[in-house]
């Protein structure tokens, strides 16, 4: 195999590994809101949206073969949804006091469900699974440039 | 062996989604079903209303909200269900008065309830829905127009809509939906069982089953 294949092949997987990342993701979320019935707020509905598409966008990367360009289309979603998650968490954690912001219609942004292992919360998971993601891609736009 | 991996993960998450959902409902219905042979109080209180004979073995309790447009559309549907199997089901009422301001359709409900006039005005209500409710937009002056057609005492009913009785209904009825976790109305439960996934031949299958299992042929 030759090192252009390699390096191919390895853009290929940590797409993929982003793309696992993102289905995971998506579907914990349905779950959280469909089956434990925990309503979705607005932040999350944010985070929501720039995660959801991505599950189609990074597939449609990976197939037939590795496309750099999905990077391109990929990268402004997923930072959009970290930083909403960013936010998100601030303000549960209370860093940002709640009032100067306009999700009070429905479920609030603070509203506790779930922590994991005490003080891991939902905002903050996201925060996470958007934070490797942009962190992969961006390692994967610097490969690709070269 | 590309489309294999993706196509194979898909499957996998959708696997377990599926196991995930069903091993958390059953779990659920295991939880309310030894609460309901524990904490019976917890789905019939002393103050709710209910409809249907005394020695009734299957018991429908629905959380509910006079200004909810799906109780609306379910009520018909429950009556039939009873016409169905006299003297078999009793149905007991709750309050979820989850919108802002459907506490006071509550009230003025129980209020009625209290001149003798409860299922005359919940029927009139929620055939008059559309007037005083519509999507949500709450306009009592409306209903207070509708109201008489039930033959109540309206003057009667702005006194005592306020009384603290009702107001302790509503707070236990609500401690109690929490206790449930009851997220939506009409939340049903049949013996305690809640209905797990919603619809009416879902409902119909829950009580039809607690009916089979409570009158064996």
């Amino acid at each position: 195999m030759s090192q252009t294949d390699k390096s191919t092949n390895t853009n290929w997987t940590l797409l993929f590994l982003c793309w696992l990342l993102v289905s995971v993701s998506a579907t914990i979320s349905i779950f959280f809101s469909s089956v434990l019935e925990y309503q979705p707020c607005v932040l999350c509905w944010y985070q929501r949206i720039c995660l959801f598409p991505l599950i189609l966008i990074l597939a449609a990367g990976l197939f037939p073969a590795f496309d750099k360009s999905v990077i391109k289309y990929a990268l402004p979603l997923s930072i959009a949804g970290g930083l909403t998650a960013f936010y998100h968490s601030l303000l549960y954690a209370g860093i940002i006091p709640e009032g100067i912001q306009a999700c009070s219609k429905g479920v609030s942004c603070t509203e506790k469900y779930f922590e994991l292992f005490g003080f891991v919360s939902i905002p903050m998971l996201s925060f996470f699974a958007f934070s490797i993601l942009v962190t992969v891609l961006i390692i994967l736009r610097r490969r690709t440039s070269k | 062996m590309k489309y294999a991996l993706v196509g194979f993960t898909c499957l996998v998450l959708i696997l377990g989604f599926v196991i995930a959902s069903n091993y958390y409902k059953d779990s659920q219905a295991q939880k309310y079903g030894f609460l309901a042979a524990d904490n019976a109080e917890l789905f019939v209180r002393a103050h709710s209303q209910t409809l249907g004979s005394d020695d009734a073995k299957v018991y429908l309790v629905e959380f509910m909200d006079p200004a909810c447009e799906t109780c609306a559309a379910f009520a018909p549907f429950i009556q039939q269900i009873m016409a169905a199997n006299p003297g078999k089901i009793k149905l007991v009422l709750r309050y979820a008065p989850f919108h802002e301001g459907a506490d006071d359709f509550v009230k003025i409900l129980e209020a009625a309830g209290m001149q003798g006039k409860y299922w005359e005005t919940l029927e009139l209500m929620f055939r008059t829905q559309n007037i005083w409710a519509s999507h949500h937009d709450y306009q009592p002056q409306r209903l207070w127009e509708v109201l008489p057609g039930a033959g109540v005492d309206i003057e009667r009913i702005k006194k005592d809509m306020h009384s603290p009785v009702i107001a302790r209904i509503i707070e236990q009825d609500m401690a109690d939906v929490k206790a449930l976790n009851v997220q939506k109305t009409p939340g049903y439960f049949v013996n305690g069982k809640p209905l797990q996934t919603f619809g009416y031949r879902q409902l119909e299958q829950l009580i039809q089953s607690e009916l089979n299992a409570q009158y064996p042929k």
